[in-house]
């Protein structure tokens, strides 16, 4: 057993663990954040994408001993006082979701690849880099739709702002 | 319509939930003092168990127990079931073999569960499943359905010789089609394959049993697209327990596309485990457990004949089907090649005599059932690629052939049972062929050739049957239930709905359209209406969600309720303000005398109902009503994809240049979901075109396409952005005219991406998945 710390979602957490425990497990069976999935064990399906430090990363395939001292922020702590994030906005907008499995992970991933382009995306990149993210209901037409159209709201916002 | 009512474009109320990680799936119940099972599965595809030790398991750190199969045949637990009867050309009833839940003298696929062990956490679990010894004698295997059916080869079950459950015909006699494709100008034959495919739900499949043991009672969280059928099974068939102690809940389903419609062995197991260990007993399903024991879909080998007059009109189609059945027989498995699929190979298209033999046959290897579509998609991708390679060796344009041939006056009976209600082919072809610009292809294939590419096209017009019934027509060919569907419709005293409904909802967005069907109704805003699903607690008696069965049948027994409770509150409103009951119009949210300017809200009106203070005389109080709706046919959804593709010869990769879908899905309530469900289907028929398929090592039985780093999932760069229309007729058998949507994508797409890439590439002889390796294989046997 080791002791791990670290701040999800804003909160210092910490715990012992097994050193083969996985952070996705630290995530949905000890803090009972549930919104997390896993759906391949292999690092291929992306339900399991978290953000630590501000990027994102599979759970399933990180030791929580590996994110001790870390900031990871899950689909739980995306929204922000009942707003919901422009990506989670627009997934809804778009009918990106249809049985919301894959959808927490899809929106994690999403959010980290227009922080990466900001407004330089489009649909031939967002395919691209949704490679490592599977969903079986929407054939991703609408996933692709709601990606692009979140890029263009957030890229909108920031030149408002700036 | 309103603007949330039919037709209305309503974002879905179910969203906000699972984008907030607030969904609430199976693995995700947590109940105290909750442990966990791992199974131990059996490593060889066929063999005896001559022992099984556990006493090193059983004293691993955590383990609570370690149980196997004949402690569960010695606690009465029945046999898995399925649950369609299908007798052969002779009379004889299917040849079911024993499926236990878990093995105790013979595994026969690898995965077969031959113990379970129960312990304090997950980890500790699966280490002590490992160290669970079993004795295996080994046996040889065959994985593949033709080979099994061959003399001297291994036999699965005593029951089944010749490892054939059956062999049964459907339509016109053999004599009389044979004879009509002996007088044909032209025959076109084939040979068809339909690949093995893996659901591949995104959640994997997971079950929590609780026991108490104070009540004798148990409860059951289950990854199920059907409760109550579950229920019903393991009540009846596996003697689980009385279903007034079986309560079975399926809470938000990641996911399910036929897979989760089966009572498998592990919810079984848990529940038994439950009262043996004293303790509540979660197992989820990791990705390889779900490649291994999940229900597969398809994996069909067909020969086909199809006959054509001097005219080009098809005069007789004969077809003789194998299917692999895998090892044990599934709920339903029985039905999907038989009533689900050759019952469906009258296309689009007037065929006078059809002759289709199925034998279905055990294999050593996980079973096979319903999958997205469960033998539409094989009776299409049959059809359609004979119509397509008909057309080439006729030397007549592939739309041309199809229109000769289409049904053109409704309703039309084939020789293989269907009637079909209402369509217009023509509609949807010509729709599809405008959006593809079809008329255009030459001068692209021409410019794709300049830049050294093969560019071709291929089109694919099917039908489907949806909302399988009437219950006593299913129950004359066999099926074990009725396939009706219930509703009630509850309003509160404040005037907000609840609607209860035996459909499940695992992605369809059904808390949205069923109360857009509200909405619409009495004029109420949608948020003040909520679907209750998926608990039978909650729900008494439903069917389940299958078969694009929840638009066309489960909605159509909440518009049955809707209809009661909309007549007893217009009698209510006609009491309070002292109207006729026949002038009373329910409208946004209140009762109106026609015609004046009286008026009572809603929830007035509901109000009234509990209140009970001055209702019509010998009125009973309360505001609720329920409502059973079997259907009185199928329904026919219908239409035409096309796709076009651009082949790189050099390396066999094949781009999907445009995908085109013109459906005719009848009356729509929510057209964004509908065309998402499209969306959805056609990935899948494009992952089972040209990239997926269940690989078996056929000397070994292992299985070789385990994990999403072996098995091609379809993923965002392998597919387009979909054209997606509907030409849509009403069906004119169910209250709302809608005929479905859930299926059509996987039904219609392979065969139209197949033409296409075998029109790119001038060769006919090319069997899904199309991967690179054999369409670069196939171009160069072509030059």
């Amino acid at each position: 057993m080791t002791k791990v710390s670290m701040t999800v979602n804003g909160r210092q957490v910490s715990g012992d663990v097994e050193d083969r425990t996985l952070l996705v497990h630290f995530i949905r069976d000890r803090l009972g954040l549930t919104g997390t999935h896993v759906g391949c064990d292999t690092s291929q399906c992306g339900a399991c994408v978290v953000h630590m430090d501000g990027k994102a990363i599979k759970s399933c395939s990180t030791l929580a001993v590996q994110a001790a001292g870390s900031s990871i922020t899950t689909i739980e702590g995306l929204a922000k006082d009942g707003e919901l994030h422009p990506v989670q906005a627009a997934f809804k907008a778009n009918h990106g979701l249809q049985c919301g499995f894959c959808t927490p992970g899809m929106v994690m991933a999403a959010v980290d690849m227009i922080n990466r382009h900001g407004g330089n995306l489009d649909e031939a990149t967002v395919r691209e880099n949704l490679e490592g993210n599977i969903c079986r209901c929407t054939g991703y037409h609408n996933i692709v739709k709601a990606i692009l159209a979140a890029a263009a709201e957030m890229s909108a916002g920031r030149q408002a702002a700036e | 319509m309103g603007v949330e009512g039919i037709g209305a474009r309503v974002a879905r109320k179910e969203d906000k939930r699972f984008l907030t990680g607030k969904g609430r799936y199976t693995d995700d119940m947590v109940v105290p003092g909750m442990k966990y099972a791992a199974f131990v599965r059996s490593p060889h595809a066929h063999a005896r168990i001559r022992g099984i030790d556990s006493s090193a398991a059983e004293g691993m750190p955590g383990v609570i127990g370690v149980l196997n199969g004949k402690q569960m045949l010695d606690d009465g637990i029945g046999n898995l079931i399925c649950g369609w009867m299908i007798h052969s050309k002779d009379g004889s009833p299917m040849k079911m073999g024993a499926w236990r839940p878990i093995a105790h003298d013979t595994v026969r696929y690898v995965g077969d569960a031959v113990a379970v062990v129960v312990a304090d956490s997950v980890g500790e679990a699966r280490d002590a499943a490992e160290a669970v010894v079993v004795d295996y004698e080994e046996l040889p295997a065959v994985t593949d359905a033709v080979m099994a059916l061959e003399p001297a080869r291994p036999q699965l079950h005593p029951e089944a010789a010749g490892n054939l459950i059956y062999d049964w015909a459907l339509g016109t006699g053999e004599a009389e089609t044979d004879a009509a494709i002996a007088a044909a100008a032209h025959v076109t034959e084939m040979t068809i394959v339909n690949n093995r495919l893996a659901p591949n739900a995104m959640e994997p499949r997971a079950a929590l049993g609780v026991y108490d043991a104070a009540d004798d009672h148990y409860t059951c969280y289950t990854t199920s697209q059907n409760p109550h059928v579950a229920r019903l099974v393991m009540s009846a068939f596996y003697n689980v327990a009385p279903e007034n102690k079986l309560r079975v809940i399926a809470p938000d389903v990641g996911g399910g596309f036929g897979s989760k419609i089966f009572i498998y062995p592990e919810e079984i197991v848990c529940l038994w485990a439950s009262k043996r260990t004293g303790v509540p007993v979660k197992w989820t399903s990791d990705r390889t457990e779900a490649f291994l024991t999940d229900a597969h879909g398809r994996d069909h080998h067909s020969t086909v004949k199809m006959a054509f007059d001097a005219d080009n009109r098809i005069t007789a189609l004969k077809v003789d089907t194998i299917a692999n059945f895998g090892a044990y027989m599934s709920l339903f498995s029985s039905a999907v090649p038989t009533y689900l699929y050759a019952t469906l190979l009258s296309g689009q298209y007037d065929i006078p005599a059809i002759h289709a033999n199925v034998r279905a046959v055990y294999t050593n290897t996980a079973p096979v059932d319903a999958y997205r579509g469960a033998g539409r998609p094989e009776a299409t991708f049959l059809l359609e690629r004979t119509m397509e390679t008909a057309a080439r060796e006729l030397g007549i344009s592939p739309a041309e052939l199809r229109r000769k041939n289409f049904i053109r006056s409704f309703p039309h009976q084939t020789p293989v049972i269907m009637n079909y209600d209402a369509g217009d082919y023509e509609a949807s072809l010509e729709a599809a062929m405008r959006e593809a610009d079809w008329a255009g292809f030459g001068a692209r294939k021409a410019e794709a050739e300049r830049r050294g590419k093969k560019r071709g096209i291929g089109m694919s017009c099917y039908i489907e049957a949806c909302g399988i019934a009437p219950s006593a027509a299913v129950g004359s060919l066999g099926a074990g239930v009725g396939l009706w569907e219930s509703a009630e419709v509850r309003v509160n005293a404040v005037g907000t709905i609840e609607v209860l409904t035996g459909s499940h909802s695992h992605g369809q967005g059904h808390e949205t359209t069923f109360a857009q069907l509200v909405a619409d109704r009495f004029g109420v805003p949608i948020d003040s209406v909520s679907i209750v699903h998926g608990d039978t607690d909650k729900v008494q008696m439903g069917m389940g969600t299958y078969g694009s069965r929840s638009g066309a049948v489960g909605m159509s027994a909440i518009v049955k309720a809707l209809d009661k409770v909309e007549a007893k509150a217009k009698k209510i409103a006609a009491h309070l303000m002292e109207a006729d009951e026949g002038d009373i119009v329910i409208e946004n949210g209140e009762a109106k005398v026609a015609g004046t300017d009286k008026t009572v809200p809603w929830f007035q009106v509901a109000l009234a109902a509990y209140t009970a203070h001055n209702l019509p005389a010998g009125m009973e109080p309360g505001l609720k009503e329920g409502a059973f709706y079997d259907p009185s046919n199928f329904t026919f959804p219908a239409g035409c994809y096309i796709c076009e593709v651009e082949v790189d010869p050099e390396t066999g990769k094949t781009g999907i240049v445009q995908f085109v879908a013109a459906d005719d899905f009848g009356n729509i309530i929510n057209p964004m979901i509908v065309e998402g469900q499209v969306h959805g289907g056609i990935a899948q028929g494009i992952g089972q075109a040209l990239l997926e398929g269940v690989h078996y090592d056929p000397q070994t039985g292992q299985l070789l396409t385990a994990s999403y780093m072996d098995y091609a999932m379809p993923r965002a760069h392998d597919l387009p952005s979909f054209k997606v229309s509907h030409q849509n007729t009403p069906c004119p058998n169910n209250p709302l005219g809608i005929k479905g949507c859930g299926e059509a994508g996987a039904i219609g797409s392979p065969p139209a991406l197949i033409n296409a890439i075998t029109d790119a590439i001038g060769n006919n002889d090319l069997t899904m998945p199309a991967t690179p390796q054999k369409v670069w294989a196939a171009v160069n046997a072509a030059q």
